[in-house]
Protein backbone atom coordinates (compact mmCIF):
# COMPACT_ATOMS: atom_id res chain seq x y z
CA UNK A 1 0.00 0.00 0.00
CA UNK A 2 1.48 3.38 -1.14
CA UNK A 3 0.95 6.35 0.00
CA UNK A 4 -1.07 7.05 -3.27
CA UNK A 5 -5.15 7.36 -3.35
CA UNK A 6 -6.76 4.23 -4.27
CA UNK A 7 -10.13 2.95 -4.31
CA UNK A 8 -10.72 -0.27 -3.10
CA UNK A 9 -14.12 -1.94 -2.89
CA UNK A 10 -14.66 -1.69 0.79
CA UNK A 11 -16.88 1.50 0.47
CA UNK A 12 -16.69 2.79 4.18
CA UNK A 13 -12.43 1.59 4.21
CA UNK A 14 -12.77 4.74 1.18
CA UNK A 15 -14.79 7.06 2.62
CA UNK A 16 -12.98 6.40 5.60
CA UNK A 17 -9.48 6.76 3.94
CA UNK A 18 -11.00 10.29 2.44
CA UNK A 19 -11.53 11.89 5.68
CA UNK A 20 -7.73 10.92 7.12
CA UNK A 21 -6.57 14.03 5.40
CA UNK A 22 -7.43 17.84 6.48
CA UNK A 23 -7.14 19.28 3.40
CA UNK A 24 -10.29 16.57 2.14
CA UNK A 25 -12.45 17.33 5.03
CA UNK A 26 -11.71 21.33 4.33
CA UNK A 27 -13.07 20.23 0.49
CA UNK A 28 -16.03 18.62 2.15
CA UNK A 29 -16.59 21.35 4.21
CA UNK A 30 -16.90 23.54 1.66
CA UNK A 31 -18.11 22.02 -1.42
CA UNK A 32 -21.12 21.37 1.07
CA UNK A 33 -21.83 24.94 2.26
CA UNK A 34 -21.35 26.02 -1.53
CA UNK A 35 -23.82 22.94 -2.63
CA UNK A 36 -26.40 24.30 -0.61
CA UNK A 37 -26.00 27.89 -1.30
CA UNK A 38 -26.03 27.45 -5.03
CA UNK A 39 -28.67 25.02 -4.92
CA UNK A 40 -30.84 27.73 -3.33
CA UNK A 41 -30.26 30.67 -4.88
CA UNK A 42 -29.76 28.29 -8.19
CA UNK A 43 -33.56 27.36 -7.80
CA UNK A 44 -34.84 31.43 -7.60
CA UNK A 45 -32.67 32.02 -10.46
CA UNK A 46 -34.37 29.14 -12.60
CA UNK A 47 -37.92 30.23 -11.65
CA UNK A 48 -36.84 33.68 -12.47
CA UNK A 49 -35.32 32.86 -15.89
CA UNK A 50 -31.91 34.79 -14.75
CA UNK A 51 -29.73 31.69 -15.63
CA UNK A 52 -27.61 34.01 -18.11
CA UNK A 53 -26.99 37.15 -15.48
CA UNK A 54 -25.76 33.99 -13.29
CA UNK A 55 -23.96 32.61 -15.72
CA UNK A 56 -22.15 36.42 -16.56
CA UNK A 57 -21.48 36.89 -12.67
CA UNK A 58 -19.79 33.78 -12.57
CA UNK A 59 -17.66 34.44 -15.66
CA UNK A 60 -16.87 37.76 -13.30
CA UNK A 61 -15.43 35.24 -10.54
CA UNK A 62 -12.60 34.99 -13.42
CA UNK A 63 -11.40 39.19 -13.42
CA UNK A 64 -12.03 39.01 -9.70
CA UNK A 65 -9.36 36.47 -8.65
CA UNK A 66 -7.03 37.54 -10.82
CA UNK A 67 -7.58 41.04 -10.78
CA UNK A 68 -7.65 40.91 -7.09
CA UNK A 69 -3.82 39.06 -7.23
CA UNK A 70 -2.84 41.84 -9.50
CA UNK A 71 -3.88 44.35 -6.59
CA UNK A 72 -2.05 42.38 -4.05
CA UNK A 73 -5.42 41.83 -2.36
CA UNK A 74 -6.60 38.17 -0.95
CA UNK A 75 -8.24 36.38 -4.09
CA UNK A 76 -11.67 35.78 -1.82
CA UNK A 77 -11.81 39.34 -1.59
CA UNK A 78 -11.23 40.03 -5.42
CA UNK A 79 -13.82 37.79 -6.09
CA UNK A 80 -16.89 38.94 -4.00
CA UNK A 81 -16.23 42.86 -4.60
CA UNK A 82 -15.87 42.13 -8.29
CA UNK A 83 -19.27 39.70 -8.31
CA UNK A 84 -21.10 41.90 -6.39
CA UNK A 85 -19.98 44.86 -8.33
CA UNK A 86 -21.61 43.09 -11.51
CA UNK A 87 -24.70 42.48 -10.04
CA UNK A 88 -25.09 45.93 -8.98
CA UNK A 89 -24.28 46.78 -12.64
CA UNK A 90 -26.62 43.97 -14.12
CA UNK A 91 -29.56 45.24 -11.62
CA UNK A 92 -28.71 48.44 -13.42
CA UNK A 93 -29.31 47.94 -16.93
CA UNK A 94 -32.79 45.99 -15.92
CA UNK A 95 -36.02 47.82 -16.32
CA UNK A 96 -38.75 47.55 -13.91
CA UNK A 97 -39.81 44.02 -13.16
CA UNK A 98 -35.78 43.03 -14.00
CA UNK A 99 -36.46 40.63 -17.08
CA UNK A 100 -37.42 42.86 -20.15
CA UNK A 101 -35.42 40.32 -22.16
CA UNK A 102 -34.04 42.23 -25.26
CA UNK A 103 -32.26 45.20 -23.59
CA UNK A 104 -30.93 43.21 -20.32
CA UNK A 105 -29.26 40.68 -22.10
CA UNK A 106 -27.37 42.71 -24.55
CA UNK A 107 -26.45 45.01 -21.41
CA UNK A 108 -25.30 41.48 -19.81
CA UNK A 109 -23.77 39.53 -22.98
CA UNK A 110 -21.49 42.99 -22.73
CA UNK A 111 -20.24 43.08 -19.27
CA UNK A 112 -19.58 39.56 -19.56
CA UNK A 113 -17.30 40.37 -22.71
CA UNK A 114 -15.92 42.61 -20.30
CA UNK A 115 -15.73 40.94 -17.59
CA UNK A 116 -13.56 37.60 -19.46
CA UNK A 117 -10.75 40.30 -21.55
CA UNK A 118 -10.66 42.04 -18.32
CA UNK A 119 -9.49 38.73 -16.29
CA UNK A 120 -7.44 37.65 -19.28
CA UNK A 121 -5.61 40.88 -18.95
CA UNK A 122 -4.88 41.05 -14.70
CA UNK A 123 -3.55 37.22 -15.65
CA UNK A 124 -1.42 38.14 -18.26
CA UNK A 125 -0.10 40.84 -16.27
CA UNK A 126 0.60 39.02 -13.21
CA UNK A 127 1.07 35.46 -14.80
CA UNK A 128 4.07 34.34 -12.23
CA UNK A 129 1.65 35.12 -9.56
CA UNK A 130 -0.79 32.77 -10.37
CA UNK A 131 0.68 30.08 -11.99
CA UNK A 132 -1.85 29.64 -14.71
CA UNK A 133 -5.44 30.63 -15.19
CA UNK A 134 -6.59 26.65 -15.34
CA UNK A 135 -7.29 26.49 -11.77
CA UNK A 136 -9.00 29.70 -11.33
CA UNK A 137 -11.37 28.75 -14.63
CA UNK A 138 -11.74 25.09 -13.64
CA UNK A 139 -11.79 24.68 -9.90
CA UNK A 140 -9.46 23.02 -7.11
CA UNK A 141 -10.16 21.16 -4.35
CA UNK A 142 -6.58 20.99 -3.02
CA UNK A 143 -6.10 24.67 -1.60
CA UNK A 144 -8.89 24.84 0.41
CA UNK A 145 -7.99 26.57 3.77
CA UNK A 146 -9.94 26.20 7.08
CA UNK A 147 -10.38 30.05 7.33
CA UNK A 148 -11.38 30.16 3.88
CA UNK A 149 -14.06 27.33 5.06
CA UNK A 150 -15.00 29.86 7.92
CA UNK A 151 -15.24 32.96 5.33
CA UNK A 152 -17.71 30.66 3.08
CA UNK A 153 -19.37 29.67 5.94
CA UNK A 154 -20.44 33.36 7.17
CA UNK A 155 -21.08 34.21 3.77
CA UNK A 156 -23.36 31.38 3.16
CA UNK A 157 -25.03 32.06 6.46
CA UNK A 158 -25.85 35.45 5.28
CA UNK A 159 -27.31 34.96 1.92
CA UNK A 160 -29.62 32.19 3.85
CA UNK A 161 -30.82 34.43 5.96
CA UNK A 162 -31.65 37.62 3.58
CA UNK A 163 -33.26 34.81 1.57
CA UNK A 164 -35.29 33.10 4.15
CA UNK A 165 -36.82 36.68 5.00
CA UNK A 166 -37.63 38.02 1.73
CA UNK A 167 -38.67 34.23 0.34
CA UNK A 168 -41.69 34.70 -0.16
CA UNK A 169 -42.10 38.16 -1.81
CA UNK A 170 -39.29 37.52 -4.03
CA UNK A 171 -41.26 34.04 -5.11
CA UNK A 172 -43.98 36.98 -5.90
CA UNK A 173 -42.19 39.60 -7.47
CA UNK A 174 -40.76 36.71 -9.69
CA UNK A 175 -44.20 34.76 -10.71
CA UNK A 176 -46.11 37.77 -10.50
CA UNK A 177 -44.28 41.49 -10.69
CA UNK A 178 -46.68 43.32 -11.86
CA UNK A 179 -49.65 42.36 -8.97
CA UNK A 180 -46.59 42.14 -6.58
CA UNK A 181 -46.16 46.03 -7.22
CA UNK A 182 -49.51 46.61 -7.10
CA UNK A 183 -49.89 45.13 -3.48
CA UNK A 184 -46.73 46.99 -2.24
CA UNK A 185 -43.71 44.47 -2.76
CA UNK A 186 -40.84 46.60 -3.58
CA UNK A 187 -40.01 44.74 -7.05
CA UNK A 188 -37.26 46.71 -8.16
CA UNK A 189 -35.35 46.16 -5.17
CA UNK A 190 -36.08 42.87 -4.73
CA UNK A 191 -34.46 41.88 -8.37
CA UNK A 192 -31.42 44.00 -7.69
CA UNK A 193 -31.46 42.09 -3.75
CA UNK A 194 -31.43 38.87 -5.58
CA UNK A 195 -28.54 39.95 -7.87
CA UNK A 196 -26.34 40.46 -5.11
CA UNK A 197 -27.34 37.04 -3.38
CA UNK A 198 -26.41 35.42 -6.65
CA UNK A 199 -23.11 37.19 -7.33
CA UNK A 200 -22.44 36.47 -3.41
CA UNK A 201 -23.19 32.39 -4.36
CA UNK A 202 -21.11 32.81 -7.72
CA UNK A 203 -17.60 33.95 -5.99
CA UNK A 204 -18.50 31.35 -3.25
CA UNK A 205 -18.78 28.61 -5.47
CA UNK A 206 -16.44 29.28 -8.04
CA UNK A 207 -13.73 28.63 -5.15
CA UNK A 208 -14.46 24.90 -5.42
CA UNK A 209 -15.94 24.40 -9.05
CA UNK A 210 -13.72 27.86 -10.96
CA UNK A 211 -15.55 30.65 -12.48
CA UNK A 212 -16.58 28.45 -15.51
CA UNK A 213 -17.93 25.82 -13.96
CA UNK A 214 -19.82 27.69 -11.39
CA UNK A 215 -23.32 27.32 -13.46
CA UNK A 216 -23.33 23.21 -13.62
CA UNK A 217 -23.93 24.07 -9.69
CA UNK A 218 -26.23 27.00 -10.13
CA UNK A 219 -28.61 25.78 -13.02
CA UNK A 220 -28.17 21.87 -12.90
CA UNK A 221 -29.42 20.67 -9.56
CA UNK A 222 -32.30 23.77 -9.59
CA UNK A 223 -33.43 23.11 -12.60
CA UNK A 224 -33.60 19.25 -11.93
CA UNK A 225 -35.88 19.89 -9.18
CA UNK A 226 -37.99 21.86 -10.88
CA UNK A 227 -38.70 19.19 -13.34
CA UNK A 228 -39.58 16.80 -10.49
CA UNK A 229 -41.55 18.91 -8.55
CA UNK A 230 -43.46 22.17 -8.93
CA UNK A 231 -44.28 22.62 -5.27
CA UNK A 232 -42.04 25.47 -4.00
CA UNK A 233 -40.63 23.97 -0.61
CA UNK A 234 -40.08 20.52 -1.82
CA UNK A 235 -38.55 22.10 -4.79
CA UNK A 236 -35.88 23.48 -2.89
CA UNK A 237 -34.98 20.83 -0.43
CA UNK A 238 -34.54 18.48 -3.64
CA UNK A 239 -32.51 21.05 -5.36
CA UNK A 240 -30.31 21.30 -2.19
CA UNK A 241 -29.93 17.67 -1.67
CA UNK A 242 -29.18 16.78 -5.26
CA UNK A 243 -26.35 19.56 -5.21
CA UNK A 244 -25.26 18.22 -2.29
CA UNK A 245 -24.94 14.45 -3.48
CA UNK A 246 -23.18 15.53 -6.67
CA UNK A 247 -20.64 17.85 -4.71
CA UNK A 248 -19.64 14.92 -2.24
CA UNK A 249 -19.39 12.41 -5.69
CA UNK A 250 -17.68 14.71 -7.39
CA UNK A 251 -14.94 15.45 -4.81
CA UNK A 252 -14.79 11.50 -3.73
CA UNK A 253 -14.40 11.14 -7.51
CA UNK A 254 -11.72 13.69 -8.25
CA UNK A 255 -9.63 12.39 -4.99
CA UNK A 256 -9.17 9.20 -6.64
CA UNK A 257 -8.37 9.84 -10.07
CA UNK A 258 -6.57 12.56 -11.97
CA UNK A 259 -9.13 14.30 -13.17
CA UNK A 260 -10.38 17.37 -11.90
CA UNK A 261 -13.18 18.13 -9.61
CA UNK A 262 -14.60 20.89 -12.03
CA UNK A 263 -15.19 18.17 -14.12
CA UNK A 264 -17.02 15.66 -12.19
CA UNK A 265 -19.18 18.39 -10.73
CA UNK A 266 -20.27 19.53 -14.42
CA UNK A 267 -20.76 15.84 -15.42
CA UNK A 268 -22.20 14.52 -12.63
CA UNK A 269 -24.85 17.88 -12.52
CA UNK A 270 -25.36 17.13 -16.17
CA UNK A 271 -25.88 13.21 -15.89
CA UNK A 272 -28.76 13.91 -13.32
CA UNK A 273 -30.93 16.56 -15.28
CA UNK A 274 -30.47 14.28 -18.39
CA UNK A 275 -31.84 11.16 -16.44
CA UNK A 276 -34.38 12.90 -15.13
CA UNK A 277 -35.35 14.52 -18.07
CA UNK A 278 -35.38 10.99 -20.05
CA UNK A 279 -37.32 9.62 -16.60
CA UNK A 280 -40.15 12.53 -17.82
CA UNK A 281 -40.23 11.67 -21.19
CA UNK A 282 -40.80 7.94 -20.34
CA UNK A 283 -43.14 8.91 -17.43
CA UNK A 284 -45.27 10.61 -19.98
CA UNK A 285 -45.00 8.24 -22.72
CA UNK A 286 -46.50 5.41 -21.02
CA UNK B 1 -72.34 62.25 -11.14
CA UNK B 2 -73.51 61.53 -14.66
CA UNK B 3 -74.91 58.15 -14.26
CA UNK B 4 -77.63 57.22 -11.98
CA UNK B 5 -76.92 55.23 -8.85
CA UNK B 6 -78.44 51.76 -8.26
CA UNK B 7 -80.81 51.34 -5.35
CA UNK B 8 -78.59 50.53 -2.44
CA UNK B 9 -78.95 47.91 0.12
CA UNK B 10 -79.62 49.31 3.72
CA UNK B 11 -76.41 49.58 5.87
CA UNK B 12 -74.43 49.81 3.04
CA UNK B 13 -74.04 53.36 2.29
CA UNK B 14 -70.47 53.71 2.54
CA UNK B 15 -69.00 53.60 -1.29
CA UNK B 16 -66.32 50.88 -2.02
CA UNK B 17 -64.69 53.41 -4.45
CA UNK B 18 -65.30 56.91 -5.39
CA UNK B 19 -63.27 59.04 -8.15
CA UNK B 20 -64.14 62.83 -8.72
CA UNK B 21 -62.82 65.22 -11.18
CA UNK B 22 -60.14 62.50 -12.00
CA UNK B 23 -58.09 63.49 -15.33
CA UNK B 24 -55.24 61.79 -16.38
CA UNK B 25 -51.91 62.40 -18.67
CA UNK B 26 -49.65 60.42 -20.30
CA UNK B 27 -46.15 61.87 -21.55
CA UNK B 28 -47.81 65.65 -20.74
CA UNK B 29 -50.90 65.09 -22.84
CA UNK B 30 -54.40 64.71 -21.07
CA UNK B 31 -55.53 61.11 -22.16
CA UNK B 32 -58.93 61.35 -19.66
CA UNK B 33 -60.51 64.18 -17.89
CA UNK B 34 -64.07 64.49 -15.71
CA UNK B 35 -64.00 61.17 -14.74
CA UNK B 36 -66.73 60.89 -12.12
CA UNK B 37 -67.80 57.58 -10.57
CA UNK B 38 -69.23 56.27 -7.56
CA UNK B 39 -69.16 52.38 -6.89
CA UNK B 40 -70.85 50.22 -3.87
CA UNK B 41 -70.30 47.29 -2.28
CA UNK B 42 -71.49 44.42 -4.26
CA UNK B 43 -71.91 46.75 -7.74
CA UNK B 44 -70.35 45.21 -10.73
CA UNK B 45 -69.45 48.04 -13.05
CA UNK B 46 -67.42 47.58 -16.68
CA UNK B 47 -65.23 49.69 -17.75
CA UNK B 48 -65.15 50.43 -21.69
CA UNK B 49 -64.16 52.33 -24.62
CA UNK B 50 -61.65 51.76 -27.34
CA UNK B 51 -58.03 51.50 -26.96
CA UNK B 52 -55.81 54.18 -25.96
CA UNK B 53 -58.70 55.59 -24.43
CA UNK B 54 -56.92 55.27 -20.40
CA UNK B 55 -58.83 52.58 -19.22
CA UNK B 56 -55.70 50.81 -17.91
CA UNK B 57 -54.18 54.05 -16.60
CA UNK B 58 -57.13 54.87 -14.48
CA UNK B 59 -57.04 51.45 -12.91
CA UNK B 60 -53.75 51.86 -12.11
CA UNK B 61 -54.19 55.18 -10.99
CA UNK B 62 -57.20 53.67 -8.86
CA UNK B 63 -54.58 51.27 -7.27
CA UNK B 64 -52.04 54.27 -6.80
CA UNK B 65 -49.55 53.41 -9.03
CA UNK B 66 -49.86 56.26 -11.47
CA UNK B 67 -50.35 59.54 -10.00
CA UNK B 68 -53.64 61.86 -10.89
CA UNK B 69 -53.41 64.89 -12.95
CA UNK B 70 -56.16 66.58 -11.02
CA UNK B 71 -59.30 65.08 -9.36
CA UNK B 72 -59.46 62.48 -6.52
CA UNK B 73 -59.31 58.83 -6.12
CA UNK B 74 -60.77 57.26 -2.35
CA UNK B 75 -60.98 53.85 -2.12
CA UNK B 76 -62.74 51.94 0.79
CA UNK B 77 -62.79 55.79 2.50
CA UNK B 78 -58.98 56.19 2.08
CA UNK B 79 -55.90 56.70 0.17
CA UNK B 80 -55.27 54.12 -2.92
CA UNK B 81 -52.09 53.22 -1.38
CA UNK B 82 -53.33 52.83 2.45
CA UNK B 83 -56.30 50.50 0.91
CA UNK B 84 -54.04 48.45 -1.32
CA UNK B 85 -54.11 45.34 1.06
CA UNK B 86 -57.95 45.51 0.99
CA UNK B 87 -57.81 45.37 -3.41
CA UNK B 88 -57.53 42.27 -5.51
CA UNK B 89 -56.04 43.21 -8.71
CA UNK B 90 -55.59 41.09 -12.12
CA UNK B 91 -53.60 43.23 -14.69
CA UNK B 92 -53.84 43.15 -18.24
CA UNK B 93 -52.79 39.92 -20.62
CA UNK B 94 -50.42 37.93 -18.27
CA UNK B 95 -50.07 34.17 -19.36
CA UNK B 96 -47.55 31.88 -17.38
CA UNK B 97 -45.44 30.33 -20.16
CA UNK B 98 -45.44 26.34 -20.46
CA UNK B 99 -42.05 25.46 -18.50
CA UNK B 100 -43.41 27.64 -15.08
CA UNK B 101 -42.90 24.98 -12.77
CA UNK B 102 -45.50 26.44 -10.08
CA UNK B 103 -48.32 25.07 -9.19
CA UNK B 104 -51.90 26.66 -9.33
CA UNK B 105 -52.15 26.68 -5.51
CA UNK B 106 -49.02 28.51 -5.12
CA UNK B 107 -49.93 31.44 -7.68
CA UNK B 108 -53.08 31.68 -5.31
CA UNK B 109 -51.08 31.63 -2.31
CA UNK B 110 -49.21 34.32 -3.01
CA UNK B 111 -52.04 36.06 -3.32
CA UNK B 112 -52.39 35.70 0.56
CA UNK B 113 -48.96 35.45 1.45
CA UNK B 114 -46.86 37.19 -1.26
CA UNK B 115 -46.12 40.21 0.59
CA UNK B 116 -45.45 38.56 3.46
CA UNK B 117 -41.81 39.03 4.57
CA UNK B 118 -39.93 35.86 6.76
CA UNK B 119 -40.80 32.54 6.95
CA UNK B 120 -43.66 31.04 9.16
CA UNK B 121 -42.31 28.22 11.02
CA UNK B 122 -45.73 26.30 12.61
CA UNK B 123 -44.43 25.45 15.74
CA UNK B 124 -46.65 26.64 17.80
CA UNK B 125 -50.18 25.94 17.83
CA UNK B 126 -51.26 29.18 17.09
CA UNK B 127 -49.17 29.20 14.25
CA UNK B 128 -50.54 25.58 13.19
CA UNK B 129 -54.15 27.06 13.53
CA UNK B 130 -53.04 30.53 11.18
CA UNK B 131 -51.42 27.93 8.47
CA UNK B 132 -54.34 25.66 8.19
CA UNK B 133 -56.59 28.75 8.36
CA UNK B 134 -53.98 29.75 5.43
CA UNK B 135 -55.06 25.67 3.30
CA UNK B 136 -58.64 26.58 3.82
CA UNK B 137 -59.30 29.96 2.83
CA UNK B 138 -57.02 28.72 -0.75
CA UNK B 139 -59.12 26.09 -0.97
CA UNK B 140 -62.07 28.00 -0.53
CA UNK B 141 -61.18 31.26 -2.86
CA UNK B 142 -59.67 28.20 -5.59
CA UNK B 143 -63.48 26.10 -5.05
CA UNK B 144 -65.26 29.86 -5.88
CA UNK B 145 -63.80 30.20 -9.10
CA UNK B 146 -64.27 26.48 -9.79
CA UNK B 147 -60.50 25.39 -10.38
CA UNK B 148 -60.44 22.90 -7.73
CA UNK B 149 -59.85 20.09 -10.69
CA UNK B 150 -56.92 21.69 -11.52
CA UNK B 151 -55.20 23.45 -9.13
CA UNK B 152 -52.68 21.73 -7.95
CA UNK B 153 -51.07 21.16 -11.43
CA UNK B 154 -48.43 23.42 -12.78
CA UNK B 155 -49.79 26.84 -13.73
CA UNK B 156 -48.01 27.05 -17.36
CA UNK B 157 -49.67 23.40 -18.51
CA UNK B 158 -52.66 25.43 -18.28
CA UNK B 159 -54.95 26.68 -20.84
CA UNK B 160 -55.43 30.59 -20.67
CA UNK B 161 -58.84 29.69 -19.30
CA UNK B 162 -57.85 28.08 -16.28
CA UNK B 163 -54.83 30.52 -15.86
CA UNK B 164 -57.31 33.25 -15.67
CA UNK B 165 -59.45 31.40 -12.64
CA UNK B 166 -56.65 30.87 -10.53
CA UNK B 167 -55.53 34.61 -11.37
CA UNK B 168 -59.36 35.65 -10.36
CA UNK B 169 -59.30 33.41 -7.18
CA UNK B 170 -55.84 34.81 -6.71
CA UNK B 171 -56.80 38.53 -6.47
CA UNK B 172 -59.61 37.27 -4.46
CA UNK B 173 -58.01 35.09 -1.47
CA UNK B 174 -56.81 37.93 0.49
CA UNK B 175 -60.71 38.78 0.86
CA UNK B 176 -60.57 42.00 -1.36
CA UNK B 177 -63.55 44.57 -0.78
CA UNK B 178 -62.71 45.98 -4.38
CA UNK B 179 -61.72 43.89 -6.81
CA UNK B 180 -59.70 45.11 -10.56
CA UNK B 181 -59.71 42.93 -13.16
CA UNK B 182 -57.91 44.27 -16.05
CA UNK B 183 -59.38 42.90 -19.64
CA UNK B 184 -59.87 39.33 -18.08
CA UNK B 185 -61.86 37.98 -21.02
CA UNK B 186 -59.31 38.71 -23.63
CA UNK B 187 -58.20 35.93 -24.87
CA UNK B 188 -60.72 33.53 -23.80
CA UNK B 189 -63.16 31.80 -26.17
CA UNK B 190 -66.94 32.95 -26.37
CA UNK B 191 -68.02 30.42 -23.46
CA UNK B 192 -65.47 30.97 -21.23
CA UNK B 193 -65.47 34.62 -21.60
CA UNK B 194 -69.35 34.04 -20.75
CA UNK B 195 -68.67 31.84 -17.60
CA UNK B 196 -65.90 34.41 -16.08
CA UNK B 197 -68.48 37.36 -16.45
CA UNK B 198 -70.82 34.90 -14.85
CA UNK B 199 -68.38 34.01 -12.10
CA UNK B 200 -68.00 38.12 -11.16
CA UNK B 201 -71.35 38.81 -11.28
CA UNK B 202 -71.44 35.45 -8.91
CA UNK B 203 -68.47 36.74 -6.75
CA UNK B 204 -69.50 40.42 -6.91
CA UNK B 205 -73.12 39.81 -5.43
CA UNK B 206 -72.14 37.06 -3.10
CA UNK B 207 -68.67 38.28 -1.58
CA UNK B 208 -70.38 41.68 -1.66
CA UNK B 209 -67.12 42.92 -3.25
CA UNK B 210 -67.40 45.77 -5.96
CA UNK B 211 -65.54 44.96 -9.07
CA UNK B 212 -64.74 47.10 -11.82
CA UNK B 213 -64.02 45.39 -14.74
CA UNK B 214 -62.15 46.67 -17.72
CA UNK B 215 -63.69 45.03 -21.17
CA UNK B 216 -63.21 45.90 -24.90
CA UNK B 217 -66.84 44.23 -26.04
CA UNK B 218 -69.45 44.70 -23.60
CA UNK B 219 -71.88 42.08 -24.96
CA UNK B 220 -70.26 38.97 -23.12
CA UNK B 221 -70.95 41.15 -20.12
CA UNK B 222 -74.58 42.52 -20.91
CA UNK B 223 -76.68 40.24 -18.55
CA UNK B 224 -73.92 40.43 -15.75
CA UNK B 225 -73.59 44.04 -15.37
CA UNK B 226 -75.11 46.58 -13.19
CA UNK B 227 -73.59 49.82 -14.73
CA UNK B 228 -70.79 51.04 -17.53
CA UNK B 229 -67.80 53.60 -16.94
CA UNK B 230 -67.44 54.57 -20.46
CA UNK B 231 -64.10 56.03 -21.43
CA UNK B 232 -63.40 57.50 -24.86
CA UNK B 233 -62.66 61.18 -26.42
CA UNK B 234 -60.99 61.81 -23.32
CA UNK B 235 -64.17 62.06 -21.29
CA UNK B 236 -66.11 59.86 -19.72
CA UNK B 237 -69.64 58.41 -18.78
CA UNK B 238 -71.20 56.12 -15.86
CA UNK B 239 -74.55 54.69 -15.85
CA UNK B 240 -76.36 52.07 -16.96
CA UNK B 241 -75.76 50.57 -20.64
CA UNK B 242 -79.16 51.61 -21.46
CA UNK B 243 -78.40 54.77 -20.74
CA UNK B 244 -74.87 55.44 -21.56
CA UNK B 245 -74.41 53.03 -25.13
CA UNK B 246 -76.78 54.78 -27.13
CA UNK B 247 -76.64 56.67 -30.12
CA UNK B 248 -76.91 60.14 -28.56
CA UNK B 249 -74.71 60.07 -25.31
CA UNK B 250 -71.96 58.46 -27.40
CA UNK B 251 -72.20 61.03 -30.35
CA UNK B 252 -71.98 63.65 -27.24
CA UNK B 253 -68.94 61.68 -25.90
CA UNK B 254 -66.66 61.74 -29.47
CA UNK B 255 -68.40 64.66 -30.59
CA UNK B 256 -68.89 62.89 -33.97
CA UNK B 257 -72.31 61.25 -34.93
CA UNK B 258 -71.55 57.22 -33.57
CA UNK B 259 -74.35 55.01 -34.08
CA UNK B 260 -75.18 52.00 -31.81
CA UNK B 261 -77.11 49.11 -33.32
CA UNK B 262 -78.76 46.41 -30.93
CA UNK B 263 -79.25 43.01 -32.41
CA UNK B 264 -82.47 41.28 -32.00
CA UNK B 265 -80.66 39.30 -29.62
CA UNK B 266 -79.76 42.27 -27.58
CA UNK B 267 -75.87 42.56 -28.18
CA UNK B 268 -75.11 46.05 -28.88
CA UNK B 269 -72.63 47.40 -31.44
CA UNK B 270 -71.12 50.31 -31.58
CA UNK B 271 -70.28 52.29 -35.03
CA UNK B 272 -68.31 55.12 -35.86
CA UNK B 273 -66.04 55.42 -32.68
CA UNK B 274 -62.94 57.15 -33.81
CA UNK B 275 -60.53 54.79 -32.74
CA UNK B 276 -60.70 51.34 -33.63
CA UNK B 277 -61.28 48.94 -30.58
CA UNK B 278 -59.65 45.91 -32.08
CA UNK B 279 -55.96 45.95 -31.33
CA UNK B 280 -55.94 43.73 -28.41
CA UNK B 281 -52.15 43.14 -28.52
CA UNK B 282 -51.26 47.25 -28.38
CA UNK B 283 -51.05 48.30 -24.48
CA UNK B 284 -54.00 50.40 -23.33
CA UNK B 285 -51.17 52.18 -20.56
Amino acid sequence: MTGNPSLSADLIADVRQLLAFPFMVNALEAGTIVAILAAVVGWYMVLRRQSFAGHTLSVMAFPGATGAALAGLPTTLGLYLVCSAAAVAIGGTGTRGGRSLGRETAAIGTIQTFGLAAGFLFLSLNSAVLGGPETLLFGTFLGVSSGQVLVLAVVALLALSVLTLIGRPLLFATIDPEVADARGVPVRALDIGFLLLLGLAVAATSQITGALLVFALLVAPAASAQLITSRPVAGLLLSVVLAVLVVWLALALAYFSIYPVGFYVTTLALGVYVLIQAGRRTARRA
Amino acid sequence: MIGASPPTAPGLAQSALSLHGVALERGGREILSDVELEVRPGEFVAVLGPNGAGKSTLMKAILGLVPLATGSVTVLGTDPTRARGRIGYLPQRRSFDRTTRIRGLDVVRLGLEGTRWGLPLAVTPAARTRRRAVRERIREAVALVGATAYAARPIGELSGGEQQRLLIAQALVGEPKLLILDEPLDSLDLPNQGAVAALVRRIATEQRIAVLLVAHDVNPLLHHLDRVLYLGGGGALAGTVDEVITAEKLSELYQTPVEVLRAADGRLVVVGQPEAPHHHDTDDG
